[in-house]
């Protein structure tokens, strides 16, 4: 076990946590908190693969404006409060259907990346300049697709939550 | 010098929380936020399997998924904040005016 596994490892747990008080959290408020930890740990293990300028876009679109938005729609639509409230009458199967998915997955994830004889791989530093030569090079159609998805999803965003007064 | 199986079982833990708030929450927005969790959890999985391949395709895809999540809560809030002002509550239990 290297250093770098030890910090992962904290933050897995840390992260792992959070995301259960994600779905569990009785308040709102409390969730969107929770989800902030969640994704500051992914934007960790991010930074432990190597993986900087995809750490930061994390920080800044996550942590930055989905949350705001997410305590935008929490404050605008005046969330109740209490478990009865927030979850449906399926809360227990869909905790059997959710431990049931994790326990699939790793099994299938044991069964093709042993742990016990993983090899630990070196750090890959994809940094800022070559995910950007990547980006728009051999990236650039895929990319062109995700601005015009940005611009049709901020028109739809504006055309839905207008007021209609014409 | 992290091992990939264990990226990955992190990965699945997001992924099985992202799949219980689907199921059991009836809040719209927390809906919303359990599946940001499960978009999380590919991110990891695309940026782990980059880094162990040492390929970059993997880094692109996650800032794809990254710009796809942001377009999708926008779309999504908007869609939940129309529900609340035209029936004023946004559980999706109680929206099956399209129900057979």
């Amino acid at each position: 076990m290297s250093a770098q596994e030890y910090a992962f490892i904290v933050m897995a747990v840390i992260g792992g946590l959070s995301a259960i008080a994600v779905v569990t959290a009785r308040n709102v408020v409390h969730a969107a908190l929770y989800l902030v930890v969640t994704l500051l740990t992914v934007g960790g293990v991010y930074l432990l693969l190597g993986a900087e300028f995809v750490a930061w876009v994390q920080i800044l679109i996550y942590v930055g404006a989905i949350v705001i938005l997410f305590l935008f729609g929490l404050m605008l639509t005046k969330a109740p409060i209490g478990r009865d409230t927030l979850d449906n009458q399926q809360r227990w199967l869909g905790a059997i259907v959710a431990v049931g998915v994790f326990a699939g997955l790793v099994f299938l994830i044991q069964a093709a990346f042993p742990v016990q004889d993983a090899v630990a791989f070196q750090t890959f530093q994809g940094d800022t300049g070559s995910v950007g030569d990547a980006l728009f090079s051999s990236y650039v159609l895929p990319f062109e697709a995700v601005s015009f998805l940005l611009l049709a999803a901020l028109i739809g965003a504006i055309v839905l939550a207008r007021k209609d007064d014409a | 010098m992290i091992r990939l199986p264990l990226v990955l079982f992190f990965s699945t833990l997001l992924f099985s929380a992202g799949v219980y708030g689907v199921l059991a929450r009836r809040n719209a927005v927390m809906v919303l936020m359990a599946i940001e969790l499960m978009l999380n959890a590919v991110n990891v999985n695309l940026v782990a399997f980059s880094a162990s391949l040492g390929k970059l395709g993997g880094q692109v895809f996650a800032l794809f998924v990254i710009a796809v999540a942001a377009a999708e809560v926008g779309i999504g809030l908007a869609i939940v904040i129309l529900l609340f002002r035209t029936r004023e509550s946004i559980n999706v239990d109680e929206v099956n005016l399209l129900r057979w």
